[in-house]
Protein backbone atom coordinates (compact mmCIF):
# COMPACT_ATOMS: atom_id res chain seq x y z
CA UNK A 1 0.00 0.00 0.00
CA UNK A 2 2.78 2.29 0.90
CA UNK A 3 4.96 1.22 -1.84
CA UNK A 4 2.40 2.22 -4.37
CA UNK A 5 1.97 5.51 -3.19
CA UNK A 6 5.35 6.40 -3.49
CA UNK A 7 5.60 4.41 -6.58
CA UNK A 8 3.26 6.45 -8.07
CA UNK A 9 4.34 9.91 -6.95
CA UNK A 10 8.11 9.20 -7.87
CA UNK A 11 7.34 7.12 -10.83
CA UNK A 12 9.39 4.49 -9.76
CA UNK A 13 10.53 1.91 -12.43
CA UNK A 14 11.06 -1.73 -11.09
CA UNK A 15 13.97 -3.11 -12.18
CA UNK A 16 14.74 -6.71 -10.34
CA UNK A 17 12.51 -8.71 -7.23
CA UNK A 18 8.82 -7.62 -6.42
CA UNK A 19 6.74 -4.72 -5.17
CA UNK A 20 7.24 -5.34 -1.64
CA UNK A 21 3.98 -4.33 0.22
CA UNK A 22 4.85 -1.76 2.91
CA UNK A 23 8.00 -0.24 4.40
CA UNK A 24 9.36 0.54 7.40
CA UNK A 25 11.83 3.59 7.42
CA UNK A 26 14.61 5.30 4.88
CA UNK A 27 17.88 5.48 4.71
CA UNK A 28 19.52 7.64 1.67
CA UNK A 29 23.83 7.15 1.57
CA UNK A 30 26.33 5.49 -0.31
CA UNK A 31 29.07 4.06 2.01
CA UNK A 32 28.00 0.58 2.45
CA UNK A 33 29.40 0.03 5.98
CA UNK A 34 26.82 3.02 6.64
CA UNK A 35 24.17 1.38 4.74
CA UNK A 36 24.84 -2.01 6.46
CA UNK A 37 24.00 -0.55 10.14
CA UNK A 38 21.60 2.08 9.71
CA UNK A 39 19.19 -0.09 6.78
CA UNK A 40 17.16 -2.31 9.40
CA UNK A 41 14.59 -4.72 8.02
CA UNK A 42 12.00 -3.71 5.93
CA UNK A 43 13.88 -0.17 5.25
CA UNK A 44 13.93 1.56 1.60
CA UNK A 45 17.87 2.54 0.90
CA UNK A 46 18.14 5.24 -1.74
CA UNK A 47 21.80 5.27 -3.45
CA UNK A 48 23.62 6.33 -6.24
CA UNK A 49 25.39 3.24 -5.83
CA UNK A 50 25.00 0.49 -8.00
CA UNK A 51 27.48 -2.20 -8.23
CA UNK A 52 27.10 -5.74 -6.76
CA UNK A 53 27.78 -4.77 -3.22
CA UNK A 54 24.80 -3.20 -2.97
CA UNK A 55 22.67 -6.21 -3.95
CA UNK A 56 24.59 -8.21 -0.81
CA UNK A 57 23.97 -5.87 1.78
CA UNK A 58 20.28 -4.97 1.11
CA UNK A 59 19.88 -9.21 0.86
CA UNK A 60 21.89 -8.96 4.42
CA UNK A 61 19.59 -5.49 5.55
CA UNK A 62 16.64 -7.73 4.80
CA UNK A 63 15.63 -3.99 2.71
CA UNK A 64 12.29 -3.79 1.47
CA UNK A 65 13.84 -2.03 -1.89
CA UNK A 66 16.76 -0.12 -3.25
CA UNK A 67 15.83 2.63 -5.03
CA UNK A 68 18.58 4.10 -7.13
CA UNK A 69 18.50 8.13 -7.45
CA UNK A 70 19.00 10.29 -10.97
CA UNK A 71 18.05 7.97 -13.19
CA UNK A 72 21.30 5.29 -12.21
CA UNK A 73 20.39 1.43 -13.23
CA UNK A 74 22.25 -1.48 -12.79
CA UNK A 75 23.74 -3.74 -15.22
CA UNK A 76 21.73 -7.24 -16.33
CA UNK A 77 24.35 -9.61 -14.11
CA UNK A 78 23.85 -7.58 -11.13
CA UNK A 79 20.17 -6.98 -11.39
CA UNK A 80 20.01 -11.13 -11.66
CA UNK A 81 21.80 -11.54 -8.89
CA UNK A 82 18.72 -9.32 -7.30
CA UNK A 83 16.44 -11.37 -8.16
CA UNK A 84 18.38 -14.56 -7.27
CA UNK A 85 18.23 -13.24 -3.51
CA UNK A 86 15.16 -11.54 -3.49
CA UNK A 87 16.10 -7.88 -3.57
CA UNK A 88 13.96 -5.14 -4.57
CA UNK A 89 15.90 -2.57 -6.69
CA UNK A 90 13.64 0.08 -8.05
CA UNK A 91 15.41 3.30 -10.20
CA UNK A 92 14.03 6.92 -10.50
CA UNK A 93 15.18 9.85 -12.14
CA UNK A 94 14.60 12.34 -8.91
CA UNK A 95 17.71 13.44 -6.66
CA UNK A 96 18.11 11.69 -3.08
CA UNK A 97 16.58 14.75 -1.88
CA UNK A 98 13.65 14.74 -4.18
CA UNK A 99 12.75 11.06 -3.42
CA UNK A 100 13.12 11.53 0.51
CA UNK A 101 11.08 14.98 0.03
CA UNK A 102 8.41 13.01 -1.68
CA UNK A 103 8.58 10.12 0.22
CA UNK A 104 7.64 12.57 3.32
CA UNK A 105 5.06 13.88 1.82
CA UNK A 106 3.06 10.38 0.99
CA UNK A 107 3.83 9.60 4.38
CA UNK A 108 2.31 12.92 6.16
CA UNK B 1 24.12 -31.00 25.28
CA UNK B 2 24.19 -30.63 21.45
CA UNK B 3 27.28 -30.71 19.46
CA UNK B 4 28.59 -27.46 18.02
CA UNK B 5 27.91 -26.81 14.32
CA UNK B 6 30.15 -25.45 12.15
CA UNK B 7 30.70 -23.54 9.22
CA UNK B 8 34.07 -23.46 6.96
CA UNK B 9 34.43 -20.58 3.72
CA UNK B 10 37.42 -19.69 1.71
CA UNK B 11 37.26 -15.68 0.80
CA UNK B 12 38.65 -14.94 -2.70
CA UNK B 13 40.28 -12.15 -2.32
CA UNK B 14 40.59 -11.39 -6.23
CA UNK B 15 36.52 -11.34 -7.09
CA UNK B 16 34.28 -8.81 -5.91
CA UNK B 17 31.18 -9.95 -7.48
CA UNK B 18 31.18 -12.89 -4.75
CA UNK B 19 32.40 -10.69 -1.75
CA UNK B 20 29.25 -11.21 0.75
CA UNK B 21 29.01 -14.67 -0.07
CA UNK B 22 30.24 -16.34 2.97
CA UNK B 23 28.00 -13.85 5.03
CA UNK B 24 24.82 -14.75 3.28
CA UNK B 25 25.10 -18.16 3.37
CA UNK B 26 25.83 -18.01 6.96
CA UNK B 27 22.90 -15.62 7.67
CA UNK B 28 20.59 -18.18 5.56
CA UNK B 29 22.07 -21.17 7.93
CA UNK B 30 21.34 -19.27 11.18
CA UNK B 31 17.52 -18.13 10.10
CA UNK B 32 17.30 -22.13 8.92
CA UNK B 33 18.35 -22.78 12.75
CA UNK B 34 15.71 -20.80 13.85
CA UNK B 35 17.73 -17.90 15.50
CA UNK B 36 16.22 -14.57 16.45
CA UNK B 37 16.24 -11.52 13.58
CA UNK B 38 17.93 -9.31 16.33
CA UNK B 39 21.15 -12.41 16.77
CA UNK B 40 21.01 -12.73 12.35
CA UNK B 41 21.28 -9.24 12.16
CA UNK B 42 24.25 -8.47 14.69
CA UNK B 43 26.30 -11.96 13.16
CA UNK B 44 25.09 -10.56 9.59
CA UNK B 45 27.12 -7.11 9.69
CA UNK B 46 29.85 -8.65 11.62
CA UNK B 47 30.93 -11.18 9.36
CA UNK B 48 29.86 -9.16 6.40
CA UNK B 49 32.36 -6.66 7.21
CA UNK B 50 35.10 -8.68 8.43
CA UNK B 51 34.81 -10.67 5.13
CA UNK B 52 35.24 -7.06 3.00
CA UNK B 53 37.86 -6.82 4.28
CA UNK B 54 39.68 -9.59 4.10
CA UNK B 55 38.88 -9.35 0.11
CA UNK B 56 39.98 -5.64 0.00
CA UNK B 57 42.81 -5.06 2.27
CA UNK B 58 44.00 -8.75 2.58
CA UNK B 59 43.70 -10.94 -0.36
CA UNK B 60 41.44 -13.13 1.05
CA UNK B 61 41.10 -15.46 3.55
CA UNK B 62 39.13 -18.01 5.39
CA UNK B 63 36.40 -18.11 7.93
CA UNK B 64 34.93 -20.05 10.38
CA UNK B 65 31.37 -19.94 12.27
CA UNK B 66 30.63 -21.75 15.25
CA UNK B 67 27.34 -22.52 16.75
CA UNK B 68 27.70 -23.37 20.12
CA UNK B 69 24.89 -24.29 22.84
CA UNK B 70 25.79 -20.07 23.81
CA UNK B 71 26.96 -18.08 21.25
CA UNK B 72 28.12 -17.77 17.93
CA UNK B 73 32.03 -17.85 17.36
CA UNK B 74 32.96 -15.85 13.63
CA UNK B 75 36.92 -16.63 12.67
CA UNK B 76 38.19 -14.22 9.95
CA UNK B 77 42.01 -15.07 9.16
CA UNK B 78 43.90 -14.05 6.26
CA UNK B 79 47.78 -13.73 5.76
CA UNK B 80 47.55 -10.26 4.10
CA UNK B 81 49.82 -7.45 5.13
CA UNK B 82 48.41 -6.93 9.04
CA UNK B 83 47.15 -4.25 10.32
CA UNK B 84 50.01 -1.49 11.78
CA UNK B 85 48.37 0.16 14.17
CA UNK B 86 44.57 -1.41 15.63
CA UNK B 87 43.95 1.54 17.99
CA UNK B 88 43.76 3.82 14.76
CA UNK B 89 42.16 1.07 12.40
CA UNK B 90 39.40 0.80 14.82
CA UNK B 91 38.48 4.69 14.78
CA UNK B 92 35.29 5.59 13.12
CA UNK B 93 36.13 7.14 9.34
CA UNK B 94 40.17 5.59 9.11
CA UNK B 95 40.50 3.71 5.88
CA UNK B 96 43.43 2.95 3.88
CA UNK B 97 41.07 2.08 0.87
CA UNK B 98 42.15 3.19 -2.36
CA UNK B 99 40.31 5.27 -4.59
CA UNK B 100 38.97 2.27 -7.57
CA UNK B 101 37.65 0.66 -3.62
CA UNK B 102 35.67 4.00 -2.88
CA UNK B 103 34.18 4.03 -6.09
CA UNK B 104 32.63 0.77 -5.19
CA UNK B 105 31.09 2.35 -2.02
CA UNK B 106 33.91 0.74 0.46
CA UNK B 107 36.36 2.96 2.74
CA UNK B 108 33.97 4.75 5.24
CA UNK B 109 36.06 3.65 7.71
CA UNK B 110 32.89 2.02 9.53
CA UNK B 111 33.67 -1.73 8.94
CA UNK B 112 36.15 -2.81 11.99
CA UNK B 113 33.89 -0.32 14.39
CA UNK B 114 30.59 -2.20 13.03
CA UNK B 115 32.36 -5.30 14.02
CA UNK B 116 32.67 -4.34 17.59
CA UNK B 117 29.45 -2.61 18.17
CA UNK B 118 27.28 -5.28 16.83
CA UNK B 119 29.39 -7.84 18.67
CA UNK B 120 29.65 -9.00 22.44
CA UNK B 121 33.65 -9.66 21.85
CA UNK B 122 36.09 -8.85 19.48
CA UNK B 123 39.70 -9.79 19.70
CA UNK B 124 42.16 -9.12 16.63
CA UNK B 125 45.58 -10.37 16.21
CA UNK B 126 47.91 -9.19 13.90
CA UNK B 127 51.29 -9.35 12.79
CA UNK B 128 53.07 -6.97 10.08
CA UNK B 129 53.56 -9.08 6.78
CA UNK B 130 52.36 -12.36 8.82
CA UNK B 131 48.69 -12.06 8.56
CA UNK B 132 45.58 -11.18 10.88
CA UNK B 133 42.98 -13.32 12.41
CA UNK B 134 39.86 -11.79 13.72
CA UNK B 135 37.48 -13.72 16.40
CA UNK B 136 34.12 -12.46 17.37
CA UNK B 137 31.44 -13.98 19.13
CA UNK B 138 27.89 -13.30 19.31
CA UNK B 139 25.83 -14.25 22.60
CA UNK B 140 22.14 -15.84 21.62
CA UNK B 141 21.36 -16.70 25.42
CA UNK B 142 19.27 -14.61 26.66
N1 LIG C 1 42.07 -7.91 7.38
C1 LIG C 1 42.77 -6.77 7.30
N2 LIG C 1 44.06 -6.80 6.88
C2 LIG C 1 44.80 -5.66 6.79
N3 LIG C 1 44.31 -4.44 7.09
C3 LIG C 1 43.03 -4.34 7.49
C4 LIG C 1 42.20 -5.50 7.61
N4 LIG C 1 40.99 -5.09 8.08
C5 LIG C 1 41.05 -3.76 8.21
N5 LIG C 1 42.27 -3.29 7.88
C6 LIG C 1 42.75 -1.89 7.96
O1 LIG C 1 41.93 -1.17 8.85
C7 LIG C 1 41.32 -0.05 8.19
C8 LIG C 1 39.93 0.20 8.76
O2 LIG C 1 39.08 -0.91 8.44
P1 LIG C 1 37.51 -0.65 8.35
O3 LIG C 1 36.86 -1.91 7.96
O4 LIG C 1 37.05 0.00 9.60
O5 LIG C 1 37.38 0.44 7.18
P2 LIG C 1 37.51 0.24 5.61
O6 LIG C 1 37.49 -1.21 5.27
O7 LIG C 1 38.68 1.00 5.13
O8 LIG C 1 36.17 0.93 5.09
P3 LIG C 1 34.67 0.36 5.24
O9 LIG C 1 34.74 -0.88 6.07
O10 LIG C 1 33.89 1.43 5.91
O11 LIG C 1 34.22 0.10 3.84
C9 LIG C 1 41.34 -0.41 6.72
O12 LIG C 1 41.28 0.71 5.87
C10 LIG C 1 42.69 -1.15 6.62
O13 LIG C 1 43.76 -0.24 6.58
MG1 LIG D 1 36.01 -2.44 6.03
Amino acid sequence: MKTELVMNKLSLKLLAGEVPEDFEGVYAGDFLSRAMSRVSEGDLWITIMNNINVIAVASLADAAAVILAEGVTMDKATLDAADAKGVTVFTCDSTVYEICRDIASVLS
Amino acid sequence: MADNITFHFDVHGDNFSSAGEASQLVKKKLRQLGFTPDVIRRVSIAMYEGEINMVIHADGGAADVTVTDEDIIIVLADRGPGIPDVELAMQEGYSTAREHIRSLGFGAGMGLPNMKKYTDTMTIDTEIGVGTTITMTVKHKA
